[in-house]
C-alpha cells in the first residue's frame, strides 16, 4: 500500500544513516535547552563524521564535554548563533581567539526567527533588542506607539530535534521542558531529523496529543544510550 | 547593615499581588520563590517552557527532562504546564507575564539596564532577559548598590552594553528600595535598617530624590 511504503521511507537506521548526507559548511538547527532535549544521537554521529564548517542555530552550546561542545572540541563548528553562551569555556576561548564566530541573540527572538520558517514567514516585528546592539542595521517600526525590530526568518538545510515518542509517519511528542526549542525548529528545516526516544507504528500515538505533526518530519529514527546529562542538579531536604 | 541576599528577596517578594504570574531571573530573583507572603498565591513562569514551577525535587527525584531557566533540577505542581519556546515569549511579548525580577550589572536613573555583556571580559549572552525587559509590564532589579570596589551601579547612564531601555520601574539594592520616576531619576523610598539616607545618597551616582516618607525596612 502506498501509505506503508511513504511510512518506510522515513524512518532511518540510526543517526549515522539520518545525518549521511550532512556535509561541510551545512547550516544546522539543534533542539535543546543545555543538556536538556538535546539530540545526542545525532551530535554524536555528526562527531564521527567530522564534517565541519557547520553553522549551529542552537539556544546554547553545550558544556565542554558534551551536547554541542563535543563539535566544538573538534572544531567542526564556524558559526553558533545562540541567546546564551555560558557554561563552556572552550567556546569562550574559541569566540574570544577570533576562531568561532558568534551571533547572539534574545532567546525569544531566536525561537520566534525559527517560529516564522516553520510558518512560512519571512520575518517578524519583536521589540526585544531595541536600543541595544542587538538593533544596530535592523529595520525598526513603529506600531502603535512603540518600536519593534524586524528580524528575519532562519533558513537551515537541517533541523535535528529530540522528542520522546515518535510514530513510523514522523508524528512527535515531547515530554515535560525537553520540548523547549525542538517544535519549532522541527517545522523549520528544510530536511527535518527527529530522533525519539520510543518509535512507535503509526496508529499508536493518540493524534489529539501530537504536538509536530509528522508532515515536518523527513526522517526519523530510535536513538539508543541516551545519557540526559543534568547540568546543575539541585535537590531539597526532605 | 546592608541586606543580606536573603533579605533582598525577602523584600521584593512584598511587592508579589495575588494572582500574579511572575518571572524570576538566575541569582537573587529566584530566592524571591522562598518567600512568598502567606495567603499569596502566585504561578512562576519558566522560560524554558513551564507554567507552576514547582520547588527542587527530593534527592532521587531528579528529573533530566524537567529544569528551570536556570538549567536547575525543579518541580511540577498541580495545575502545571509545558509549552514550547515560542509560545513561552507569546506570553512575555504579550504582557501576559505581570511581573519580572532580574538581577543587573548596572541601572540608569532612565530605567535603563545592563546585565549580559562586559566586552573584553565576559561574554555569556542575553538569554531571555531582553525578551522580558522589551514587554514585562512590571520590572523589579534585584541588585548590589555598588561593585566589590563600592563604585555606584546605579547611574547617570549606564557604560556597559545595554540589555533594555527605560523599562526598570523599581530597584531593591542591598541598601535601599527605589523607584524610577517616569521623567527620569532614583525615587528613594526605603533605607536598609541602620544604613543612612546620606549614605544611600553618597553611593548612588545617578540623580536621587528621596521620599518624604522615606522610612527604614523591617525585617
Amino acid at each position: 500500500m502506498p501509505q506503508i511504503e511513504s511510512t518506510m521511507k522515513k524512518v532511518y537506521k540510526d543517526a549515522t544513516d539520518a545525518v549521511a548526507d550532512i556535509n561541510d559548511g551545512a547550516v544546522l538547527m539543534l533542539g535543546g535547552f543545555g543538556l536538556c532535549g538535546i539530540p545526542e544521537n545525532c551530535i554524536a554521529a555528526l562527531v564521527a563524521k567530522a564534517v565541519k564548517d557547520l553553522t549551529c542555530i542552537s539556544n546554547n552550546a553545550g558544556v565542554d564535554d558534551f551536547g554541542i561542545g563535543l563539535m566544538l572540541q573538534q572544531k567542526q563548528v564556524k558559526k553558533m548563533v545562540s541567546s546564551y553562551v555560558g557554561e563552556n569555556e572552550e567556546f569562550e576561548r574559541q569566540m574570544l581567539s577570533g576562531e568561532l564566530e558568534v551571533e547572539l541573540i534574545p532567546q525569544g527572538t531566536l525561537a520566534t526567527r525559527c517560529m516564522a520558517a516553520g510558518y512560512g514567514m519571512p520575518a517578524i516585528f519583536t521589540p526585544a533588542g531595541i536600543g541595544t546592539e542587538v538593533a544596530a542595521g535592523k529595520e525598526v517600526r513603529n506600531f502603535k506607539g512603540k518600536d519593534y525590530l524586524l528580524e528575519e526568518a532562519f533558513d537551515a538545510d537541517f533541523a535535528i530535534v529530540k522528542a520522546w515518542k515518535g510514530d513510523t509517519e514522523g508524528n512527535l511528542i515531547y515530554r515535560a521542558t525537553a520540548r523547549n526549542f525542538n517544535p519549532m525548529m522541527a517545522m523549520a528545516g528544510k530536511i527535518t531529523i527527529a530522533e525519539v526516544e520510543e518509535l512507535v507504528p503509526a496508529g499508536s500515538l493518540d493524534p489529539d496529543m501530537i504536538h509536530t505533526p509528522g508532515i515536518f518530519v523527513h526522517r526519523i529514527f530510535e536513538g539508543k544510550n541516551y545519557e540526559k546529562r543534568i547540568e546543575q542538579r539541585t535537590v531539597r531536604k526532605k | 547593615m546592608a541586606l543580606t541576599k536573603e533579605q533582598i528577596a525577602q523584600r521584593i517578594a512584598r511587592e508579589l499581588q495575588d494572582g500574579f504570574y511572575v518571572n524570576l531571573g538566575i541569582g537573587i530573583p529566584t530566592l524571591v520563590a522562598n518567600y512568598i507572603p502567606e495567603g499569596i498565591d502566585v504561578v512562576l513562569q519558566s522560560e524554558n517552557g513551564l507554567l507552576g514551577m514547582g520547588p527542587f525535587p527530593l534527592e532521587g527525584e531528579e528529573d533530566a527532562d524537567l529544569i528551570n531557566a536556570g538549567k536547575q533540577t525543579i518541580t511540577t505542581i498541580p495545575g502545571s504546564s509545558f509549552f514550547d519556546s515560542a509560545v513561552s515569549f507569546g506570553m512575555i511579548r504579550a504582557g501576559k507575564v505581570d511581573l519580572t525580577v532580574l538581577g543587573a550589572m548596572e541601572v540608569s536613573e532612565l530605567g535603563d539596564i545592563a546585565n549580559w555583556k562586559i566586552p573584553g571580559k565576559m561574554v555569556k549572552g542575553m538569554g531571555g532577559a531582553m525578551d522580558l525587559v522589551a514587554s514585562a509590564r512590571n520590572i523589579i532589579v534585584a541588585m548590589m548598590h555598588t561593585n566589590p570596589k563600592g563604585q555606584s551601579k546605579l547611574l547617570p547612564a549606564c557604560t556597559l552594553p545595554l540589555t533594555g531601555v527605560k523599562c526598570v520601574k523599581k530597584i531593591v539594592s542591598d541598601l535601599a528600595v527605589l523607584d524610577i520616576l517616569p521623567e527620569g531619576g532614583f525615587l528613594l523610598r526605603e533605607t536598609a535598617p541602620g544604613v543612612s539616607v546620606d549614605e544611600i545618597k553618597q553611593k548612588t551616582a545617578g540623580r536621587l530624590l528621596v521620599a518624604d516618607d522615606v522610612k527604614p525596612m523591617e525585617f
